[in-house]
């Protein structure tokens, strides 16, 4: 079991998100790095899936009250154990009573903006629709159906009382693969329905220029500052279903990126999708920071897919030739 | 038989859309209901989604091309026969105006009616339930009657009870839980319309008709 020792919040229970609810009306939510959410569960011997913490106000605290084996991946929060320093993407022990602190992520080769706090046995809360990610609008989900407060609870999986191989880590994808275009982070995006219904300039301007994340971002979506979107006559479009990644243009011209808390459906004109593979990079792209958006089609979303498969094959393979090193030892 | 052929798109790798062609009518959905059914039982489709006279696909991965899905779908909406879902008719007890609808009077100056007659209009026809999206247990519905229709406020209400019963542009619509929303809202119900915890956990399923009682009129 962890305690929540924090009074700020927003911190939430997520898994790899919530598959086949959508008919439901219920989107899929899901950790905003899935790469650094499944990276410390495997670490951990966990399956890839199993759930975490989502940090993304910092300082973060929590008190382990049993001894636990852990993994904070994400950003790069120089978290403590006990006052102690403690590497990211790193498996550590922690014993009954300890306490780990999270602080606003640094700004290393790789700045992130979101942490995950991964434990061995995973975040035991219920499956709700077959996930255990918090779902903010239906309230159910997670921990409660919300974010987490000062003095929740957490029950770990029975999995995580055993013992397990410490002191060992890997590098972020992001430092493993990062992804410029004229000095920014690149998003790769494949053109949506609407795409060529805007004026050639708004089309150039989307893929040229940078933009940048405002404050008016959260889990349900990035709203986007940059030149102005005009399409070439109004649209108006019947609600239709949509995915996390989805890029839309409401009347006023600046895009929002649908992220992983993202409705099922919507209305707004389409101009473009975040390429799945890529939902992880934008989810860590910090707030006032800017972005740029490469095109990007179906045979180069599926390559860019792969790579992020095996990245975590190779953590899978690097966990099990640890392991099993140690046991021979 | 449909001649027209629809619209397929891509949203990112993980999924399609498909928009039937010709105005929003039950006719299309029906016959988006009968593709969506189809669909599902498609080896690269990981789940059909029906919208407002649209359908999403989102797909198993990894699919190294999407081509066989559209062939496929474009193949199958003029041969699918309309699915004619004979549904539940679930009535909902509305109390028009007052504090639970607090957007009454924006909509009678918009369309010039009185409150008898808005409310009237409102509760009298069947609402075919098109398709579930937008939150936990939410119904698109058909068949407003469009001499009440009411475009979207300007700026959102940011938290909206639910069970408010709302008018945005053609169309209305019951919110399942408490949320933003930039339509109108013109009354309240308490009905509960989605329980995680049921193996069928939205109360209303495509298909089904909403049917709204004038329970009380606040003025």
């Amino acid at each position: 079991m962890i305690e929540i020792l924090s009074q700020t919040a927003l911190a939430t229970v997520q898994d790899l998100g919530r598959v086949g609810a959508l008919g439901f009306g219920v989107g899929t939510s899901g950790a905003m790095d899935n790469l650094a959410l499944a990276a410390g569960n495997l670490l951990l011997g966990n399956a890839e899936g199993d759930a975490g913490v989502e940090v993304q106000v910092f300082p973060f605290d929590v008190r382990f009250q049993a001894a636990c084996t852990f993994a904070v991946t994400g950003a790069d929060c120089g978290a403590t154990l006990d006052g102690v320093p403690v590497l990211p993407w790193w498996v550590c022990a922690a014993r009954a009573g300890q306490v780990l602190q999270l602080r606003p992520p640094r700004v290393a080769a790789w700045r992130g903006s979101r942490a995950y706090l991964c434990l061995a046995g995973g975040v035991d809360v219920p499956v709700a629709l077959g996930s255990r990610s918090t779902q903010l609008r239906g309230a159910f989900g997670g921990h409660a159906g919300r974010a987490l407060r000062q003095g929740d609870v957490l029950p770990v999986g029975a999995a995580g009382a055993a013992p397990r191989a410490v002191g060992f880590g890997v590098q972020p994808a992001g430092l493993v693969e990062p992804l410029l275009q004229d000095g920014l982070p690149a998003i790769r995006v494949m053109p949506a329905a609407e795409h060529d219904c805007y004026t050639p300039d708004s089309r150039a301007a989307f893929w040229q220029q940078p933009w940048k994340i405002t404050p008016q971002s959260d889990r349900y979506g990035f709203r986007l500052a940059g030149p102005s979107l005009t399409p070439t006559v109004p649209l108006e479009l019947r609600s239709h279903g949509i995915v996390p990644g989805v890029i839309q243009v409401p009347h006023g011209g600046q895009p929002i990126v649908q992220m992983r808390d993202a409705q099922p459906t919507g209305g707004y004109p389409k101009i473009g999708t975040v390429i799945d593979a890529d939902l992880w990079r934008l989810g860590q792209a910090p707030i006032g920071s800017q972005i740029r958006f490469v095109a990007c089609d179906w045979a180069g979303a599926q390559q860019a897919s792969a790579w992020n498969r095996r990245y975590l094959d190779d953590i899978r393979r690097l966990t099990a030739l640890y392991r099993g090193l140690r046991d021979r030892g | 038989m449909s001649e027209a052929v629809p619209l397929v798109s891509l949203l990112g790798d993980t999924a399609l859309l498909l928009e039937a062609p010709g105005a929003t009518s039950l006719e299309a959905q029906r016959r988006i209901w009968a593709l969506a059914r189809e669909a599902q039982t498609w080896p690269e489709i990981a789940e059909a989604v029906p919208g407002m006279n649209n359908l999403m696909l989102t797909v198993h991965q990894p699919l190294p091309s999407p081509a066989g899905v559209i062939r496929r779908l474009q193949e199958a909406w003029p041969a699918v026969v309309p699915l004619a879902l004979a549904g539940r008719v679930v009535e909902l007890p509305v109390t028009y105006g007052g504090e639970g609808g607090p957007h009454m009077a924006d909509v009678l100056a918009h369309t010039g009616l009185d409150v008898d007659e808005v409310v009237a209009r409102h509760a009298a026809p069947d609402y075919p339930v098109y398709a579930i999206g937008s939150h936990p247990g939410y119904c698109y519905l058909g068949g407003m009657d469009p001499r009440i229709a009411t475009p979207r406020r300007h700026s959102p209400v940011l938290r909206l009870p639910g069970g408010s019963v709302s008018i945005g542009g053609q169309q209305t619509g019951v919110s399942a839980s408490d949320g933003p929303s930039g339509w109108n809202t013109i009354g309240s119900t308490t009905m509960c319309f989605f329980d995680p915890s049921l193996p069928q956990p939205c109360l209303l399923s495509p298909g089904d008709t909403i049917r709204f009682r004038v329970a009380r009129v606040i003025r």
